[in-house]
């Protein structure tokens, strides 16, 4: 009776659908205004206010589904989920009970034991609530400018068996649902939201109560979460207690969980139908618009992109884990005439770190036509590679895209005229004479010394292979 | 021409005189206010609009000199106080809308307003349209101009009374399960319930949103006619309108009753049926007969179940669709106390972590129990424990889902029985105008006035109530024709048969 204990895990994601309006009305769904500044009798729940659906919303949820490989319901509906709450206006969430837009599917995660399947349970639409905001002395006041914004929900099925399938899982759908641009996925800022059903049974037993966790609002949150979550059930039962149905919220800053309801707490919904919307009919052509429509999807391009020559897994990965990168990756390859190593090299090293640091958001700051053309003058012998990143600095703060020009400016020509290296190399074996003698006996690490003061000389201009083979002549050959 | 005189025109010659100059648009709509004033007795009202009502003849006024009125230009109308009238109070007779200002107008009424009409003020009504005397109302109950020791109906009572007293010469109510048509009937008048669909709800306070409709009560089947025209029509703000296009029911209200099939169901009559209105319908079936119709029994097998499901229906949608008087955002706010928060102590409990910490126990769920519990009615109340249990997890099946199946049973004898007529003859209520406080403590028999009119909602088919003779006590009579959907001329052209005869 001594088995392993195992965790079963499923997520919930929220995704916030980056539409122009909100999900039944036509105020605008932007975030940062001043509160309740986007609201109308609609998302304000005034009397008599009634909603109408947003195509562009079906339209993302859609896409996701099919991304997904879930099938899109032919008729759908939505259903009121009621409860009260402040933030709340109608009294009732517009979501989808029995008919969900989307159901079925699967998602890959590249887990701790390789690529492993985790299966979509459901996509469903609903609208989002406003915000309550506690921390005014006077009380606890509400902004309803994301009352009504789109979100679809994502229900995974209980495929994941440790808080690293689950962060690995949550960073996949991230990346799907900005890859379809339909979400910026942002957890911190809410746009993307989690919530985890974790269970923990003796392994070959049937599966235990799963408790659900609340609040996990960033990626290192669900981790954290989830590994305290399945020691505490595991010492519980460990310790012959009985795990009983609950709903936990997690305090990231002590790194707990804390019970929020249990069982007889639970919430009655009462889900029924909303009468005051039609049920969908979703055409079959078009969804096959919108398949049709699709991008190639992130793993089918990690697959293509792993086949080229000279890609590892791993830049493969990089290169596809936003579809801005990858995008920017193959217009840098055919710039530099399909030379994968260097692209990839370029790609992975100076593009994304410039990006990272002077970039706005998705955007690098230096074309990929110019990083190309760049990645051409070395590959040609016309800069050294240290030459060419200074290049691409220079790119990256001035928004210019003629490496070739700013090369010449600079004076940053790779010297590749033997007689004037060999002049320099001779003039530094006589400046330093041990290394010489050593060199000459036998210690040919030296190389690099020699090389980097030709380096050194010549500004980083000189290149390196031809310094090296001036070396062995001139020391060994003599 | 004198107002009296002129509100009891037909709207069309109405039109005509204002356009000739014969008839003043401000004496009709000052004489309406006038009269509303001198029969607040009725206490059909629930507010008064003279400066609005002025500024509305001011303009109606331009559009007649420049040759561009509307078609209701004439019409001066008393608004059921469950639509929304940009600026103005919008109470739904109920305390837990206290100080609440529409910003917007509904859309059925704004297209009113753009045909010309005046309004002079917001009809008194039942709480949420939830009753059938206007017993339910926070502003007092409406007095049946009939009778003043008897109800008009309800809940549009205001609406009826208004109509029938004089005051204004067409009305907007609502219909949910017969709130149109039975104070029509009540208080001797017409009342059109349209097609679900026909007319926008963008704008009606909802109460049961798969029933409701905006419905018209007037004097004549000529106004009712032209008003519902007006309305009528797909609606972008209500995604459950008909892109049907709307038949012109004005032009073809002189149809008559010629080679019309009318089927007079069974199931509707029996015990709880006055033998005065058994009376009324067979004398409708004669004059129909003599008109040219072919008049029939016919059957609708599932009338039984009328009732219970409507009741099981509407309250389901009311006890969700009146959530959102919480206190939070407008009407009523009734701050939860210290002696509040401990009575529901347990209950703020569940959940209580979600709400921020204060320094006392109250949480916003007290402030919300509060408001409620004092700002709605009793009989809103009991409706909303009644659609709240029906929908509970547990007995969701029972009730809401068999009602949903009885209800699509409810259709099906319809959608039947219109294979073979063109029309249902049937009475609009069980009585005529009962007594103030006479059903009022016995909720079972009040809910059993709709007995006749619930089907309708349920089926979503259109229907309409018209007057016809007088009891013993002289309380008008009503009966009610019923057609297939979107056939509101067809309702329109045979009322206005029963009406030439009358």
């Amino acid at each position: 009776m001594n088995g392993a204990y195992i965790a079963t895990i499923g997520l919930e994601v929220h995704a916030q659908l980056l539409t122009r309006s909100k999900m039944f009305c036509s105020c605008a769904a932007t975030y940062g205004e001043p509160e309740n500044r986007h609201t109308c009798p609609v998302c304000l729940g005034l009397p008599g206010a009634l909603p109408v659906p947003n195509r562009t919303a079906v339209e993302m949820a859609i896409r996701v589904g099919l991304a997904a490989g879930g099938r899109i319901a032919r008729r759908t509906k939505f259903d009121r989920k009621n409860y009260f709450y402040p933030d709340l206006p109608k009294g009732y969430q517009i979501s989808q009970f029995d008919m969900p837009l989307c159901e079925g599917g699967e998602i890959e995660i590249r887990g701790e034991s390789g690529a492993k399947k985790v299966g979509i349970i459901r996509i469903h639409l609903e609208e989002d609530a406003g915000k309550s905001l506690h921390d005014d002395p006077d009380g606890t006041l509400v902004d309803l400018n994301r009352c009504g914004v789109p979100l679809i929900e994502i229900v995974s099925a209980p495929d994941m068996s440790s808080p690293a399938e689950a962060y690995a899982y949550l960073t996949e759908v991230r990346r799907l649902v900005r890859w379809l641009g339909i979400c910026d996925g942002n957890l911190e800022e809410g746009s993307l939201r989690c919530d985890a059903n974790v269970s923990v049974t003796r392994e070959g037993a049937p599966l235990g109560i799963p408790i659900e966790v609340k609040n996990l609002n960033s990626f290192h949150g669900v981790e954290r979460a989830l590994t305290y979550e399945i020691k505490r059930q595991t010492e519980a039962l460990q310790a012959g207690e009985t795990v009983s149905r609950q709903t936990c919220l997690w305090d990231p800053e002590r790194g707990i969980t804390r019970v929020m309801r249990t069982k007889e707490q639970a919430h009655d919904y009462r889900y029924f139908p909303e009468p005051d919307l039609i049920e969908l009919e979703v055409e079959p052509d078009w969804v096959e618009q919108i398949r049709a429509r699709l991008p190639e999807l992130p793993w089918e391009r990690r697959l293509r992109f792993a086949e080229m020559p000279g890609m590892r897994p791993v830049d493969a990965d990089l290169l596809t884990s936003e579809s801005e990168i990858a995008d920017y990756f193959e217009d840098v390859l055919s710039a530099t005439g399909n030379d994968v190593s260097r692209s990839i090299r370029w790609v992975t090293g100076e593009a994304l770190r410039w990006r990272k640091e002077l970039g706005r958001g998705e955007r690098f700051p230096v074309s990929a036509s110019a990083t190309g053309s760049l990645a051409q003058l070395e590959s040609q012998g016309k800069a050294s590679g240290i030459a060419a990143k200074t290049i691409y600095e220079e790119m990256a703060h001035t928004g210019r895209d003629d490496p070739a020009a700013i090369m010449k400016e600079k004076g940053l020509e790779q010297v590749s005229d033997e007689g004037e290296l060999a002049a320099v190399l001779r003039q530094i074996i006589e400046d330093n004479p041990k290394e010489s003698e050593r060199y000459r006996s036998g210690e040919k690490k030296l190389q690099a010394f020699f090389i980097g003061q030709v380096m050194k000389a010549t500004k980083g201009k000189a290149d390196p292979k031809l310094v090296g083979k001036l070396l062995h002549k001139i020391l060994e050959i003599g | 021409m004198n107002e009296k005189a002129g509100r009891e025109l037909t709207l069309s010659r109405r039109a005509e005189l204002l356009q000739s100059g014969e008839l003043d648009l401000a004496g009709l709509a000052e004489d309406g206010l006038k009269q509303a004033q001198d029969k607040s007795d009725l206490n059909a009202f629930i507010t008064l609009l003279p400066e609005r009502a002025r500024q509305d003849v001011e303009r109606v006024k331009r559009s007649l000199k420049n040759g561009q009125a509307g078609p209701l230009a004439g019409t001066v109308l008393a608004v059921k106080d469950n639509i929304a009238l940009e600026g103005e109070p919008l109470t739904c007779a109920s305390r837990i809308l206290d100080g609440y200002i529409s910003p917007y107008t509904a859309t059925a009424l704004q297209r009113l307003i753009d045909a010309g009409v005046v309004i002079i003020g917001k009809a008194n009504m039942d709480e949420f349209a939830m009753g059938s005397s206007n017993e339910n109302s926070a502003y007092g109950p409406v007095r049946n101009p009939h009778d003043p020791e008897r109800v008009p109906g309800g809940s549009s009572g205001g609406s009826a009374a208004a109509v029938a007293a004089g005051i204004v010469t067409a009305a907007l109510g609502s219909d949910t399960g017969g709130s149109v048509r039975q104070p029509a009937a009540l208080c001797g008048v017409i009342g059109l319930k349209p097609t679900y669909g026909r007319v926008s709800r963008y704008g009606l306070v909802a109460f049961g949103s798969s029933l409701d409709q905006i419905g018209v009560l007037a004097g004549s089947c000529d106004e009712t006619a032209r008003v519902f025209q007006v309305m009528a029509g797909e609606d972008p703000l209500d995604n459950t309108t008909s892109p049907t296009p709307v038949p012109d029911c004005v032009a073809t209200l002189n149809r008559g009753a010629r080679g019309l099939k009318i089927g007079i169901p069974e199931e509707y009559g029996g015990e709880g049926l006055h033998p005065v209105i058994e009376r009324a319908i067979s004398e409708v079936a004669e004059l129909l007969t003599d008109r040219g119709a072919e008049v029939k029994p016919c059957s609708l097998p599932h009338t039984e179940w009328t009732i219970p499901t409507y009741y099981i229906i509407s309250s389901a949608e009311c006890s969700s669709n009146l959530a959102r008087y919480d206190g939070v955002r407008y009407g009523l706010r009734l701050q939860a106390d210290d002696s509040v928060a401990k009575t529901f102590l347990s209950a703020t409990q569940n959940g209580g972590q979600e709400c921020p910490p204060h320094q006392s126990t109250i949480t916003p769920g007290d402030t919300v129990r509060q408001t409620r519990q004092s700002g709605f009615g009793p009989e809103v109340r009991r409706r909303i424990m009644l659609g709240t249990y029906v929908l509970s997890s547990g007995y969701y099946d029972a009730y809401y889902l068999k009602a949903q199946k009885a209800r699509r049973l409810i259709r099906e004898d319809f959608v039947n029985v219109f294979r073979e007529f063109d029309l249902l003859l049937t009475p609009t209520a069980p009585t005529t105008a009962f007594r103030l406080g006479e059903k009022i403590d016995d909720p079972l028999s009040m809910y059993l006035s709709d007995v006749f009119t619930a089907s309708a909602n349920l089926a979503g088919i259109p229907t309409i109530s018209c007057p016809w003779g007088k009891d013993d006590s002289g309380l008008p009579i009503g009966v009610q024709l019923m057609a297939d959907d979107f056939r509101e001329d067809l309702l329109l052209a045979v009322a206005a048969v029963i009406e030439a005869a009358r």
